[in-house]
């Protein structure tokens, strides 16, 4: 009795279904935008981790010869083909280096949240009304305030220190996920499956982490894609304001902070920092928006279909 | 030959998906003359809509294709016609209804505003409209139209809904109606009532009509003529009487002879200490009442059919004795121990000798996980069943048990047909060897050959194994050849209960009756006879 | 509805009073007080003072419900750099701000929508390609970067705009456009994607079938539903705006109550931070109700 519908016509023999990871893979070929966006994250990544090790003496050592020198110098050697900061610090150097504290306070803050506020969303969803009207209002909270202004608020009265700008805006974060999944999480159970396990008298824990959490987990995913480029720009802008990671620490924040005096005369100070983070942000939203289409079965066709054309 | 209304020729359409292209429809022919009802009648996947999509320029393109063919109307190819000669086409001189009412209206406008527009897009001057829009729900049938005209989709029921796009589809008197499945959600009854009006109308206008379906019932209740369609071919044309009695091609044979009601109906078993035995079970929603007063009995190896409309109360009932509910009043003894008060840890154990199998087992498998897991899941919650190095045997055993291959274990359901997901979940039911499996709804969302198939497995299986069976079900001519008794429910009330030939051949309430009559015959000649007895029937209650 | 928006208020005094309680344990958590509101070189004698006249030698409960009722009767205290009541140098930095949200977020929401929706209509065509890439983009950059590179190339550079003030229609032209681009960025993808499901629902179906315009497809039937998640995104990014666009705010000189709460964070001016965040806390709290009520006008099924 289930009508065909027009855009997905039910096939008479269900051929067997391609390996799932093989076939992600096709997709993100098949977008290229996404495709390039994924090799710009890894390198990133890559500088992430390994940059401080051998870079760490080059991106701080002072040289006056070098204050503020210009980008595109290629007599000089390599970290400074994108110039030299107010110390004469080859500016290249500084943005690999700074990679790490950008990267780590903005997938740490992403983890926390996306923990917690998956947790806590599951256990909204799943458990009594009273349970779940604590948890919504204290999200209701949290929500009513801007991420960045409660940063301020906690950084302006506790320390400013990495792992305090992690706690904060990943607090900031956790209604994001908590209301995702809570809401998901009220559809997917009343569906049959859910149904049926109870009815085999599945425990709460198995159904919430065995039937509910696979299901809910691709778009947490996807918006914890989205949120580490919100995530990155937040701290980027509290490092900005002077509240965020305090110097000899440095982020690409800091760094468009710190070239800012000199913007009229060294625009590049400012200017490569920025790029970097953009780069880093509009990867993580190009790739976000491709996780999108490629987990929607009603909308996957169009990365599938690519080849189609040709034969 | 200038008289036909709409003749499509040669049609065929392509669809790109991502298993590679599916050739929906190939080299299909039709055509539709004035005041005539043709009937395409076709199970899930066969094609049946998609010429009809075509018609009205609803394929999506891509991933739809339509790589050759006509459909002429009016002595014009549509097909070659731009889309604003289309668009003016569309609604105005061909209209169409579809299943689900519900998401076909939009749910933020109101009923007034929809049908109006449908006047004003093809020039119908704003003034006009509101008048005229009252007048067609009159027509239609919608008490107190007047005030009703501005009420929104959700404030009507699935019967009001259909005469509203019925209404909306006839407000320009088209030429031609295309319905789609248009009955299909509905209860025995409204399908009725919903079939006679467009009948009706049909016969005021002299509109051609195109009708959709799966349901040889509909077709033989209103259809001239019939197109059987397989898998996206035209298998068979002719007269709906030629084709019921004299079907030519086999897939029609082997159609017509899956239809359930034929049979031979099941005898009563000896009267022993019965399995299952419900006292006055009730349950309430604040004042709603879903279920009240209900009593019951299950024969161990018996087969008990509940039978009722939307809202009778049945699925209330199968929720509550599996405790997905808790009753607010009654008791359920399943072997002297109430279900209804039992404790979690008593419960749990329980859960093994009470099973359910769901209505659509697209839903009731988790589409994460693979059958294995589906099926061996019994095995985790319930591990003194059997250790887990018997469990992959296990399951390959209860696969072959409902007529599934071993190697499928490792699949996920989306690689499965609708009547090979419905077989994995019984097989999942069995894993627990329960007594007694809770049938909700269990085959209504399958087509009608496959519907045959899998009640012949409950009956192999409960001839094997002893199974008793509560079967919910809101289509009485499904559970004639099934059960040995059955109980029909109305407005969460127990109307009627006794043997199936008592409920079949002489049933004693006027509820039963009426469903009884309401349902449609696949043969055209009793439908005919039944129509009488309907009209009667209602004459009698008038 | 008059019960809902009652219960709603209820809720929403109870958020309030949990961002109270937060805000004030925050202020006591970390150690003493006279830190916070007192700057940094205040004399011993000078602390001492202030402890005694705003009792912060009594117990913490007292202390909180002093403090509350200090609030109830809207005294924040007086600004300590600026001499006058705290809320009123809050009321005038909120009064700039809310002209500045309300300007972007009407243009960020008009902008938006159409473009978003043209782009839904042909997925894949090249002006949602074109659409989507700037709607990334803009999404992707950081407002601080966006600002000063703006200052140098049309204020500095070009000298076609002042770069900070707020004394003409020039001097909106910078902070405006700033501020729109991340907001239009990010509703525009909601829009899109919200439209491209609503428009391959089945109602659309029907209204293609009895031959409705195209735009009116888009723009009445398809529209009014997909609205319903996108007015849930522009609460979001209207919030954020009324806060205060702190760093946009303080670069373009802007006197917000977002340039007022970093200079007060800076100048160590407690008693204004305390005010501007209940003030504001409070606006949003009066928009989400605002949005709530939206809903239920655009969608029928929505009755409180």
């Amino acid at each position: 009795m289930t009508d065909p519908t027009l855009h997905t016509p039910i096939l008479p023999d269900v051929p067997e279904a391609p390996n799932p990871v093989t076939q992600m893979l096709r997709m993100l070929w098949n977008d290229k935008f996404a495709f390039v966006s994924v090799v710009i994250l890894l390198i990133i990544l890559v500088c992430a981790i390994t940059g401080p090790l051998w870079l760490e003496d080059i991106a701080t050592k002072q040289n006056l010869r070098g204050r503020n020198a210009p980008p595109f110098d290629f007599s000089t050697s390599w970290p400074y083909w994108l110039g030299g900061d107010a110390l004469g610090r080859p500016l290249l150097a500084r943005i690999i280096v700074a990679a790490q504290n950008t990267i780590f306070v903005a997938a740490g803050a992403v983890f926390f949240s996306l923990t917690i506020g998956t947790v806590l969303g599951l256990i909204a969803g799943y458990t009594s009304r009273i349970i779940s009207q604590v948890i919504m209002r204290l999200a209701d909270i949290v929500m009513s305030f801007p991420s960045l202004l409660l940063a301020v608020i906690v950084l302006y009265t506790l320390d400013s220190s990495v792992f305090n700008l992690v706690i904060v805006l990943a607090i900031t974060r956790i209604p994001v996920y908590l209301r995702t999944a809570r809401a998901e999480t009220l559809e997917v159970r009343e569906r049959m499956f859910v149904q049926a396990a109870r009815v085999m008298g599945a425990s709460n824990g198995r159904i919430i982490f065995r039937h509910i959490l696979p299901i809910v987990f691709p778009t947490l995913v996807t918006i914890a894609t989205l949120d580490f480029a919100f995530v990155m720009l937040a701290e980027s802008a509290l490092s900005f304001l002077g509240i965020g990671i305090q110097p000899p620490e440095i982020t690409w924040g800091l760094m468009v902070s710190q070239g800012r005096p000199y913007l009229t005369s060294a625009w590049w100070l400012s200017f490569w920092p920025g790029i970097a983070i953009i780069l880093t942000t509009l990867s993580l939203n190009l790739v976000s928006h491709w996780l999108r289409t490629a987990l929607d079965p009603a909308q996957r066709w169009r990365l599938e279909n690519v080849r189609k054309k040709n034969g | 030959m200038g008289e036909r209304l709409l003749e499509v020729r040669n049609l065929s359409v392509d669809f790109h998906t991502s298993h590679g292209t599916v050739h929906a429809v190939r080299d299909v022919s039709w055509h539709l003359e004035r005041g005539e009802t043709l009937a395409i009648l076709g199970e899930s996947g066969s094609g049946k809509s998609v010429s009809a999509s075509a018609i009205l320029n609803l394929i999506d393109m891509p991933p739809g294709e339509i790589t050759s063919g006509q459909i002429v109307f009016e002595g014009r190819d549509l097909l070659t016609m731009l889309p604003e000669e289309r668009r003016q086409l569309n609604g105005h001189r061909i209209a169409m209804i579809f299943q689900d009412p519900l998401s076909h209206l939009n749910p933020v406008y109101s009923i007034g505003f929809q049908i109006a527009e449908a006047m004003t897009a093809h020039g119908v001057n704003k003034g006009q409209t509101r008048a005229r829009t009252i007048e067609l729900l009159k027509r239609v049938g919608i008490p107190n139209a007047d005030t009703k005209v501005d009420a929104y989709p959700h404030q009507f029921s699935g019967g009001q809904r259909q005469r509203i796009m019925i209404a909306m589809a006839l407000a320009l008197k088209p030429d031609i109606l295309i319905a789609d499945e248009p009955t299909t959600a509905l209860d025995v009854t409204v399908q009725a009532e919903i079939l006679a009006l467009l009948e009706e109308l049909q016969t005021e206008t002299g509109m051609g009509l195109l009708l959709i379906t799966h349901d040889l019932g509909v077709v033989a209740e209103v259809a001239d003529r019939v197109v059987v369609m397989n898998s996206g071919e035209i298998v068979e044309t002719g007269s709906a009487s030629d084709v019921y009695h004299n079907p030519q091609h086999p897939y029609t044979q082997q159609l017509i002879a899956a239809i359930p009601g034929n049979g031979q109906m099941a005898s009563q078993l000896a009267q022993t200490t019965p399995m299952l035995e419900i006292k006055g079970l009730s349950k309430h929603y604040g004042a709603f009442i879903a279920l009240e007063d209900a009593n019951l009995t299950v024969l161990p190896a018996e087969s008990v059919a509940i039978v009722g409309e939307s809202g009778s109360g049945k699925s209330t009932l199968a929720k509550t004795i599996l405790r997905l509910e808790d009753a607010t009043a009654g008791e359920a003894l399943f072997e002297g121990r109430d279900l209804v008060k039992m404790a979690p840890k008593e419960l749990f154990k329980m859960r093994r000798d009470v099973q359910m199998v769901f209505q659509d087992p697209t839903q009731s498998l988790n589409p994460r996980m693979s059958i294995y897991d589906i099926i061996s899941e019994a095995f985790v919650i319930h591990p003194e069943i059997l250790d887990k190095q018997h469990w992959k045997a296990r399951v390959c055993e209860l696969l072959e048990q409902v007529g599934l291959k071993a190697d499928h274990m490792y699949r996920h359901p989306h690689q499965f047909s609708g009547g090979q997901r419905q077989r994995i979940a019984i097989a999942r039911a069995l894993a627990l060897e329960p007594k007694l499996i809770v049938c909700d709804e269990a085959v209504s969302a399958l087509d009608v050959s496959i519907q045959a198939q899998v009640l012949a497995l409950l009956t192999r299986l409960q001839n094997e194994l002893g199974l008793s069976y509560l079967f919910i079900a809101h289509d009485l001519l499904l559970v004639r050849d099934f059960a040995h008794r059955v109980i029909v429910m109305q407005n969460g009330k127990i109307v009627e209960q006794g043997p199936v030939d008592q409920i079949f051949d002489a049933p004693r309430e006027p509820y039963t009756r009426n469903l009884i009559a309401a349902s449609l015959s696949p043969d055209p000649t009793i439908q005919a006879a039944r129509r009488e007895a309907l009209i009667a029937l209602q004459g009698e209650r008038v | 509805m008059l019960k809902f928006l009652g219960t709603r208020a209820v809720a929403s005094a109870i958020s309030l009073v949990g961002l109270v309680l937060l805000v004030f344990f925050l202020s006591r958590l970390t150690g003493d007080p006279t830190g916070l509101y007192l700057p940094l070189d205040a004399s011993e004698e000078a602390r001492n003072q202030f402890r005694e006249i705003h009792g912060l030698n009594d117990p913490i409960f007292i202390q909180f419900l002093n403090y509350l009722g200090d609030l109830i009767r809207l005294d924040f205290g007086e600004s300590i750099r600026r001499s006058e009541p705290a809320i009123d140098v809050v009321m005038r930095g909120f009064g700039w701000t809310l002209q500045l949200a309300a300007v972007t977020m009407s243009l960020v929401v008009v902008c938006a929508v159409i473009v978003g929706s043209l782009a839904a209509f042909h997925v894949g065509g090249v002006f949602d390609r074109i659409a989507t890439f700037f709607s990334l983009i803009g999404a992707s950059a950081p407002d601080f970067w966006i600002a000063i590179v703006a200052i140098v190339i049309f204020s500095v550079n070009l000298g076609w705009v002042p770069t900070s003030g707020t004394g003409t229609v020039w001097h909106w032209i910078l902070p405006v456009s700033v501020l729109f681009i991340r907001p239009f960025g990010l509703i525009l993808q909601i829009v899109r994607g919200s439209m491209i499901t609503a428009l391959s629902s089945a109602y659309v179906k029907t209204a293609r079938a009895k031959g409705i315009k195209n735009r009116t497809i888009i723009f009445v039937h398809a529209l009014r539903n997909a609205l319903l998640p996108v007015i849930t995104i522009i609460g979001d990014q209207a919030a954020a705006l009324l806060n205060g666009a702190v760093v946009v705010e303080s670069i373009f000189g802007f006197p917000g109550v977002g340039k007022l709460m970093i200079d007060s964070i800076l100048q160590r001016d407690f008693t204004v931070v305390m005010a501007a965040i209940l003030v504001t806390a409070t606006a949003i709290f009066v928009m989400n109700l605002l949005i709530d009520i939206l809903y239920s006008i655009l969608d029928p099924r929505i009755r409180y």
